[in-house]
Order: structure tokens, then C-alpha cells, then sequence
């Protein structure tokens, strides 16, 4: 048969049967749950989502065996302390091995953060999972919200039983009480935070590996950047000091665990130099404020980016 | 305001230099099941996301429910069932059509008895507990299906909503198809599926390289080209020079026993049939050779060029 026989059918169609802006029993339906709503059903989703998928047990197991460790090395330091220990070398002691311990429970609290991440918007556009949820009627950026706030509720979680628990750890069986705990908890929480929102901001366009790659990349030079600055500081070297700061501008992770550091490290400690447990250069409050407005931003700069982009 | 469900002229969508959807010009009438068809990249899911807000036109005006694409007024009236149906597996059908409802804004009091109805419409009222990822593919495109129907939508996107299901769920799509329609729901069908499209549609619409290139009323295109075979002996010219002169009928070939005629209108057959009979023919079989959808696809088409 010859093409021109499949030459489309001018179909006329009868405008009275067509639909207005209102269909029969749908007008006047709902136009979708509103912003706060949708932020906590998302947050919900998100969190039953690390419980069901077993990651807070898995976390939480590994974590328990993290502060087994510390509580049983912990214990046979105090075991092989002699009598003539004077009390304050005892702390002196007690002190350091909190410090080692929270910087390790500080870089597992910061990592975590970017793995859970990782794969939250990336692996959902990838796998079309988001195209049943964003062609609801909520707004895209309620979605991003949403699942920040339930990864925030885990990651606090986390940051309780990692730090909190090796400051309790440290009251109990050493009898030390870590000197500014609340704000050294509050510090290591918004590291966690800071890791949070940029990987959320990588995983709107980039894919879930190199989201999870961007922010330990970032993470890594703002370690590198924190020594080099501490170096700067003892050394009066100017520039390795502002190639610190820059570095703690691009990533303020490294910054926030220095003061952490300063606030609870033993005095040995800080007069020990450089060291990854301790601080020599101990960043501003200012420095705080803008690791806040860091992540606050990269929160926002992700939702902006995930509300105009293409699914 | 009179509107179309769908009225899209010239959606043209590119991404970087590769264009996607070229011309989408469609207009789609309440309460039709419309059949959206095309090759493996011809831009009918860039089409979809278009019209769903998913993905934004680079060019072109387009209503939806008489409302601009992608608003939320249009998306709480929308039901959708994507290509590859996934969603989050660690729910079950239940917790995913109660997560679904609510952001659609459905209240949770009308949620806990339109929940089970449509787990049971779908033949999933038995595993409704059951968490996703134990389904089968075949399970999880009708948990799929009723999580597109959880706010009672106006009109509803199902895409590929067949390809992973046996034949009593291909009935099953069919039935929900048509009660859908029924209530007035438009459904706007992808499927590559052909047979399923021409049982269940209304219309057909055709893209190719991201440009509608025709769009038929279903079985429409039968008119005026409908092939007759015709099994008979003892046919003389003189009859087939007799058949001629009815109106509407032309011999296309006549070998041996197979005579094949070209009708306009199968009801003029009776009247083949009496003339060739009482000019001495015996006729053993007459049997229309109608165009299906897919002749009528492949047509459309032309040559297979590869992906």
C-alpha cells in the first residue's frame, strides 16, 4: 500500500467533549500535601529507609564494636597504671585516648554521612524511582528537604553513639569528664552536617559513586589543608596558614575537628604540636558560623539545582 | 474555558546537540484511551516527561487539563505508571500506595479503605504486606499500576504498563483501561505491545524521530483499503470484468484459484460473491485480509534502520 494511503486522518474532535480546567468529580481536589507535610513524610520515608535497608543496625553494630574497643583498651590502661600514678597524669592519659578515639569516631561520623548520601538523589534518578514521586504535587525542593531531615534524625543518632558514647565511655570507666562535651558533640554533629549537604548538592547531578568521590575528595583536602596550616602556625609560615584557611573555605571539616580538639584536648596534648588528635591553630567562631552557612547553602543550592533540572 | 485533557503544538526538546522530541503536536479528548506509539527512540518517554513536567520543553506551548504543564493543580490529577516501575522496595505494596496517596494530598481516612480495594483490584491483595522486593517483575508492575490510580487521577500515563506482565495481567491492564475510561478518565497508552494498544485505545498517534507523524481514530485506517482473498475455481473474465463495475471494487490479481480483489467497503462482498456464483465460478472460501495496527506501525515506520 502506498505511503500516501497513511497520510494522517484530519480527526476533528468536538470541543464539548473536551476537558476544562475541571473534570467532573476532581474539581476542587486537593493540590497535594504542602510543604511541611511532604518534608516530614519524605524525612520518614528516609529514615524507615536506613532501618529497613539494615544500614542504622549495621552502623550501629559497627559502632558498638568501635566503643567496645576503646571501653576494653581503655581498661587495660587503667589495669597497668601504677598506684603512684599521680591523678593528674591519670587523666593526662585517660584525656589522650578519648582524644585518638573521637577523632576516629569524628572521621567515621563524617564519613558515614557522605556514603548515606551518596546514592539518596543520584541512584533515584538513575533508576527512574523518582519519576512516580516527583510527578506528585509536592515541590522538588520538599523531596531534597525531606530526605536531609531523615538522614539528619540517623546521623544524629550516629553521632550520639559514636562521640557520646566514647565521652560516657571515658566518665565511666576512666572517671574523666570531657570538658566542653556538649559543644565538642554539637562540632562533630555539624562535620557530619557539612558532609551531608555537599554530598546531597553532588548527588543532584552527578552520579552515585562520583558524588560519594567528590565529597571524600573534598573532605581529604580539607585534611591535608588543616596540617599544612598547623605546620604554618608553629613554623610562622604565612602562606602554608592562609593555604589552611582557603582549604578550611573550601571544606571546613578539618577546622571544625581543631576545635573540637581544642576544646577537649589534655594539655599534653596541645603542647604536643602538630598532631591529628590535637590543635595548635584553633579556628574562629567565625569559622563555626561559616561552617553552618556551608551547610545550610549547599542544602539550598541542592534543592534550587533539583527543582530546575530535568528527571 | 474549553480545553483538551492534552493539547501540545510544536514541544520540541534537545538535549545538547541531540534532538530528542522534534515537534510533539498532539490533542488528546477527555475520557479517550489514546495509544502513543513509536520505534525504540523515537522520543515517546522524552514525550511523556514532557507532558508530566518531568523535563522541560525547549520550545512549544502545551495544556494539560487546561492548565500549564508540570503545575500542581495538573499533578494531583495525574496518575502515572513509569517505564521501568521502581520504586522503593524495602515498603511494602500497601505502605507504597499509602506513601503515594499522601503525596497526592489524599486524606489518610480515605486512604485506609481505597488502599485495599485497589491492592485487591490488581490481584495483590494477598501479598499486600509483603515488602516489594520479594515481587516479581510482573507483581511490581501492578503494584505500579495501582499506585497510578491511588488519587482517583483525571488522566492517567501508563508507560509500558504490559511489558513485564503475563497474559491475565495484559487482561487485566485491558480491564483497568477500560473502567478508567469508563469514569472518564483519559489514559494515554505507550506500549510497544501493538495488539494490547488496538484492543484497548481509541486513538493512535505515531512519532518517529520525534515528530508525530500521523494520528488515526482506531480502525479507521481500514476504510478504503481493505484486500479481499477469494479461493474459487471456474472464474471467467467475463465475470471478473462484471465484478468490476460495482462500485467501490478492483481485481488486484487473479492466479489460478486465488483471485484478489480490492474493496472499499466490505459490504459490497454478498454482491462479489452473487456475481461470480451465477456467472459458473465456485467459491470456496472468502476471507478479508484486514490491516492490524502493527501492519499499519510497520507501514508508518518504513525499514528497519537499527538503534
Amino acid at each position: 500500500m502506498s505511503d500516501h494511503a497513511f497520510q494522517p486522518a484530519n480527526v476533528s474532535v468536538p470541543e464539548d467533549t473536551m476537558a476544562g480546567s475541571k473534570v467532573g468529580s476532581r474539581a476542587g481536589i486537593a493540590r497535594g500535601p504542602g510543604a511541611l507535610r511532604t518534608i516530614l513524610l519524605m524525612a520518614k520515608i528516609t529514615f524507615i529507609e536506613t532501618v529497613r535497608r539494615k544500614l542504622l543496625w549495621i552502623a550501629g553494630l559497627a559502632g558498638g564494636a568501635f566503643l567496645g574497643l576503646f571501653w576494653a583498651g581503655l581498661h587495660s590502661m587503667m589495669q597497668s597504671m601504677s598506684p603512684r600514678v599521680t591523678p593528674v597524669n591519670r587523666l593526662e592519659g585517660i584525656g589522650m585516648m578519648t582524644m585518638m578515639t573521637l577523632y576516629a569516631g569524628s572521621m567515621m561520623t563524617s564519613l558515614m554521612a557522605a556514603l548515606i548520601a551518596c546514592d539518596t538523589l543520584s541512584g533515584e534518578i538513575a533508576s527512574g524511582t523518582i519519576h512516580a514521586i516527583a510527578t506528585k504535587p509536592v515541590n522538588r525542593w520538599c523531596l531534597v528537604v525531606g530526605k536531609w531531615f531523615g538522614f539528619v534524625g540517623m546521623m544524629t543518632l550516629y553521632v550520639l553513639l559514636i562521640a557520646g558514647g566514647t565521652m560516657a565511655i571515658a566518665r565511666l570507666e576512666g572517671g574523666r569528664l570531657t570538658p566542653h562535651a556538649g559543644a565538642a558533640l554539637s562540632l562533630i554533629w555539624l562535620q557530619a552536617m557539612v558532609l551531608l549537604g555537599i554530598t546531597i548538592l553532588c548527588s543532584t547531578r552527578l552520579s552515585a559513586l562520583t558524588s560519594g568521590a567528590c565529597s571524600l575528595g573534598l573532605y581529604g583536602l580539607a585534611f591535608v589543608g588543616g596540617w599544612i596550616e598547623q605546620f604554618g602556625t608553629i613554623r610562622h609560615i604565612k602562606g602554608c596558614v592562609d593555604l589552611g584557611i582557603l582549604a578550611s573555605l573550601i571544606m571546613p571539616t578539618d577546622a571544625l575537628w581543631r576545635r573540637v580538639a581544642f576544646n577537649v584536648q589534655p594539655p599534653i596534648l596541645g603542647a604536643a604540636g602538630v598532631s591529628p588528635f590535637s590543635s595548635s591553630a584553633v579556628p574562629s567562631t567565625a569559622m563555626v558560623v561559616y561552617a553552618v552557612v556551608y551547610a545550610v547553602l549547599a542544602l539550598v543550592v541542592a534543592s534550587i539545582i533539583f527543582e530546575r533540572r530535568d528527571l | 474555558m474549553a480545553a483538551f485533557t492534552i493539547d501540545a503544538a510544536g514541544l520540541r526538546k534537545n538535549y545538547g546537540a541531540r534532538t530528542a522530541v522534534r515537534d510533539l503536536t498532539l490533542k488528546v479528548r477527555r475520557g479517550e484511551a489514546f495509544g502513543f506509539l513509536g520505534p525504540n527512540g523515537a522520543g515517546k518517554s522524552t514525550s511523556i516527561k514532557m507532558l508530566l513536567g518531568l523535563v522541560k520543553p525547549a520550545s512549544g506551548q502545551a495544556r494539560l487539563l487546561g492548565e500549564p504543564l508540570g503545575s500542581r493543580d495538573v499533578r494531583a490529577r495525574v496518575g502515572f505508571l513509569p517505564e521501568h516501575f521502581r520504586f522503593y522496595d524495602w515498603l511494602s505494596a500497601s505502605e507504597l500506595l499509602i506513601l503515594h496517596g499522601k503525596l497526592c494530598g489524599v486524606p489518610e481516612s480515605t486512604l485506609r479503605s481505597r488502599v485495599p480495594r485497589l491492592l485487591d483490584r490488581v490481584g495483590l491483595g494477598a501479598q499486600n504486606s509483603k515488602p516489594l522486593r520479594s515481587y516479581s517483575k510482573g507483581m511490581m508492575q501492578r503494584a505500579g499500576l495501582a499506585q497510578a490510580l491511588v488519587n482517583e487521577p483525571d488522566i492517567l500515563f501508563l508507560d509500558e504498563p504490559t511489558s513485564g506482565l503475563d497474559p491475565a495481567g495484559r487482561k487485566l491492564v485491558r480491564e483497568i483501561v477500560r473502567e478508567q475510561r469508563d469514569r472518564g478518565t483519559t489514559v494515554f497508552l505507550n506500549s510497544h505491545l501493538l495488539g494490547e494498544v488496538e484492543q484497548s485505545c481509541d486513538r493512535v498517534a505515531f512519532i518517529r524521530d520525534g515528530e508525530v507523524i500521523g494520528e488515526y481514530e482506531m480502525g479507521a485506517w481500514q476504510k478504503g483499503r481493505t484486500s479481499v482473498e477469494i479461493d474459487a475455481a471456474s472464474i471467467s473474465p467475463a465475470a471478473l470484468a462484471l465484478v468490476e463495475l460495482i462500485e467501490g471494487v478492483s481485481v488486484e490479481s487473479h492466479t489460478g484459484r486465488r483471485l484478489r480483489l480490492h474493496v472499499e467497503d466490505e459490504d459490497c462482498l454478498p454482491d462479489v460473491v452473487r456475481l461470480l456464483v451465477e456467472n459458473g465460478g465456485n467459491i470456496y472460501s472468502v476471507i478479508p485480509q484486514r490491516t492490524t495496527l502493527e501492519d499499519l506501525f510497520l507501514e508508518m515506520m518504513g525499514p528497519d534502520r537499527g538503534l
